[in-house]
């Protein structure tokens, strides 16, 4: 499963509550839609933690990486290639 | 407390086949019992029949209801107490007034002869009562001002307006009703917009709590159907500018202040029956046990919860009040798997839904004062909205000041001192807190400003309704509630108006309040709910409340003298209870049976009222993570459990029973 894929499962499963694909955009702001709240931020970085073997780092906790499919795709894609 | 329950239909004058029989007063009344185990008392008259079941705490021998005047025309059942009968039965007894019994239920019908409906503005108390004027041919029920005793009633069946049916709890009206209620929609979409149904909603369709501060008077029209209307009494006001605050010295405004906490929990001693505390360890409950050791001769005696979760327990706070009090005192502890044993029981008290397990530890307390002989506790409830305790209040008076300077990066820095879990939470940037407690700061005259952080975590939860009302109409209704005024008062008395009509009196009130004590013929008693404190207190200057960051600045400097200096001075910690966890099996992360039968899919197609995929899908999440799920996933999936039980046990069932214990 790509990353893509994985995060998007993720959120639909766990914060939309939902199998309809259609529900979220890869543009989409969890800020902005209410997706998240505020414990729903500390789930996601857990999720992509242990989902992705990597450690979010507090200056790196900010909209701009982790506010939308899309963000988390590109941050997670950075994180691995750096680590690679 | 005790109960009532009665049934009203003028039409029976004409034809006795509208006259309540009866076996049907009896059976109203023994869905009462745990409310009244001391004893019964009905009263049947061509048009109404009325049920009592008593708890026997002032006059034990004479205090039997109904009550009536000297001759007989007006009669009284009530579930509750008048503080203030003492020194109202010598005013009475000074205009001519005789009295037959010693009970403070008697001074009810003498006040109503005396002073028609505006006795009522007489009462210090907490009541739901019920009067029968014969000879004007009204019936009033009157809930007391703040919504301490609760009081339901309906206005006939769908297709018959002409019959008033009412009790203490829903499920005194049930035998009354040809069909099982329906569903409430709106207030299950309230409920799962701000924790509770809103004003005069319940969850049953057509049933209706009536609102605290409310009188409801019922007569008959001329062709003998009924009329009823619903009068509100007393509201809670607020300074309109600051010329309206008391004046006057600190030093005199807090010496008023201490005196008249200290006489209202004087009087609420009152009682042929010994009278205990709860103690939690706050500075609340506190200056209620300091307030009767050294004020007063009645022996202290304090009751508490502890958790076997540490997080959750104050069992060391309640230790050093005690040991300064040198008071005798019993506690129970609450473990994980008692809430998931006790959530079908206490749902069925409480007739309602709920987004926290919170009153499930509270009737157990309330079992363990009963067993140890006690049916009256004093509680510190109602101090956090009387003298603005909550930290939600100090929240939006932070979001009132960030959006003075909606771009400042300084001011919302502050939340994180309020809240010292968001400074390891967002790391640097702002932005996240900015998400979630900066909604609204465009619009900070909104009445609804200071809950809506609030609101819009509870709000995430409609996702789960099957059919959710359009987004904005639970919000309205709430709105609704506020009084015309309302805009020109200060932003706190705005939350504490919101916090006072809702949650305390739908929730902490009933739900974890009363239902949770009556569950055990156990009777709570508020000073800080004395109408006298509550107007002073709301009239104070603002120095006097809040100051920054530190609440209840006039209380704590008030009742001083009362306290250690550690309990004087700490920071508020919010009563909880261990949440959605305690519905999972900790060793194979399973739901318990009960709630995989609750939430099974046909359990769910029986209600109708969630999504299944959704409910499935948090389902998992939940079993995947019980101890870290976040707030709203917490709330949903307790909500859910707790409608589904209240569902199965009073819609799905005409005939509804108390769950056996599983």
């Amino acid at each position: 499963m790509t990353a893509r894929a994985a995060l998007r499962r993720y959120v639909l499963e766990n914060h939309l509550f939902t199998d309809d694909d259609a529900a979220l955009k890869d543009a989409d702001s969890f800020l902005e839609t209410g997706i998240l709240d505020s414990t729903g931020i500390m789930e996601l970085i857990l999720f992509i933690e242990e989902t992705f073997q990597l450690k979010v780092t507090d200056e790196e906790m900010a909209p701009e990486n982790l506010d939308s499919i899309d963000s988390l795709v590109a941050y997670v894609e950075r994180k691995q290639a750096a680590a690679a | 407390m005790c109960g009532v329950a009665g049934v009203l239909d003028w039409r029976a004058q004409a034809n006795p086949v509208w006259s309540p029989d009866n076996g049907l007063l009896r059976r109203m009344a023994d869905t009462l019992h745990h409310r009244g185990p001391d004893g019964r008392g009905f009263l049947k008259r061509p048009e109404l029949g009325l049920a009592h079941t008593r708890l026997a705490i002032v006059d034990l021998a004479g205090g039997d209801q109904p009550i009536f005047n000297e001759d007989g025309s007006i009669a009284v059942v009530f579930n509750g107490e008048i503080f203030n009968h003492i020194e109202l039965r010598d005013e009475l007894i000074a205009q001519g007034h005789r009295f037959a019994t010693r009970s403070d239920t008697e001074v009810i019908v003498h006040l109503y002869e005396q002073h028609g409906d505006d006795f009522v503005h007489h009462l210090n108390g907490q009541f739901a009562i019920v009067l029968w004027d014969e000879r004007r041919q009204r019936l009033l029920l009157v809930r007391d001002r703040v919504g301490i005793a609760p009081l339901f009633y309906r206005i006939g069946e769908t297709d018959d307006e002409h019959q008033l049916i009412f009790g203490s709890e829903v499920k005194a009206l049930l035998p009354a009703l040809v069909r099982s209620p329906r569903v409430n929609r709106r207030a299950l979409d309230q409920v799962f917009t701000c924790w509770t149904p809103v004003g005069a909603e319940t969850l049953f369709e057509g049933i209706w709590s009536l609102e605290p501060g409310t009188m409801l008077i019922a007569e008959p029209d001329r062709d003998k159907h009924l009329h009823a209307t619903v009068r509100r009494y007393w509201d809670w006001r607020f300074p309109l500018s600051p010329d309206d605050c008391l004046q006057g010295s600190d030093e005199d405004l807090l010496e008023e202040l201490r005196a008249t906490l200290v006489d209202a929990t004087r009087i609420r001693l009152r009682a042929d029956v010994p009278v205990g505390a709860y103690l939690s360890g706050g500075l609340d409950s506190s200056i209620l046990t300091g307030v009767i050791h050294h004020e007063t001769n009645a022996p202290l005696r304090t009751f508490s919860i502890g958790f076997e979760d540490a997080s959750l327990d104050e069992s060391a706070q309640q230790r050093e009040m005690i040991d300064f009090l040198h008071a005798r005192h019993s506690r129970i502890e609450c473990r994980q798997e008692d809430v998931g044993m006790g959530l079908m029981d206490t749902v069925w008290h409480a007739e309602c839904a709920v987004l926290r397990t919170a009153p499930v530890p509270m009737r157990l307390l309330s079992g363990l004062v009963r067993r140890q002989g006690y049916k009256v506790v004093l509680t510190g409830e109602g101090a956090d909205e009387v003298f603005g305790g909550y930290d939600l209040f100090k929240e939006a008076q932070l979001r009132q000041f960030w959006a003075r300077e909606p771009h400042s990066s300084a001011r919302p820095e502050l939340l994180r001192r309020l809240y010292p879990w968001l400074a390891g939470q967002s790391g640097r940037s702002d932005a996240f807190m900015r998400g979630f407690y900066g909604a609204g700061l465009e619009d900070p005259d909104d009445l609804l400003f200071s809950h809506g952080p609030r609101f819009d975590t509870t709000r995430k939860a409609r996702m789960f309704l099957l059919d959710p009302r359009p987004d904005h109409e639970s919000l309205d209704d709430i709105r609704a509630l506020m009084p015309r005024e309302a805009s020109r008062w200060h932003p706190l008395a705005r939350a504490q108006y919101l916090e006072a009509r809702l949650l305390m009196g739908n929730y902490l009130l009933s739900s974890q309040g009363d239902r949770m004590l009556m569950a055990n013929g156990v009777e709570g008693r508020f000073p800080y709910l004395d109408p006298r404190v509550i107007e002073l207190a709301n009239r104070l200057p603002s120095r006097l409340k809040m100051r920054g960051l530190r609440e209840k600045i006039g209380l704590r400097q008030a009742m001083a003298r009362y306290l250690p200096d550690r309990t004087r001075t700490r920071h508020k910690q919010p009563y909880r209870a261990p949440d959605a966890a305690a519905l999972f099996n900790p060793a194979t992360g399973e739901p318990l049976p009960f709630v995989s039968d609750l939430l099974s899919p046909e359990s769910l197609t029986r209600s109708a009222c969630f999504e299944h995929t959704r409910v499935g899908l948090l389902l998992r999440k939940a079993a995947r993570q019980p101890e870290a799920l976040g707030t709203r996933d917490n709330q949903a999936l307790i909500g859910m459990v707790t409608l589904q039980a209240w569902h199965r046990l009073f819609i799905e069932s005409h005939h509804p029973m108390r769950p056996l214990a599983h």
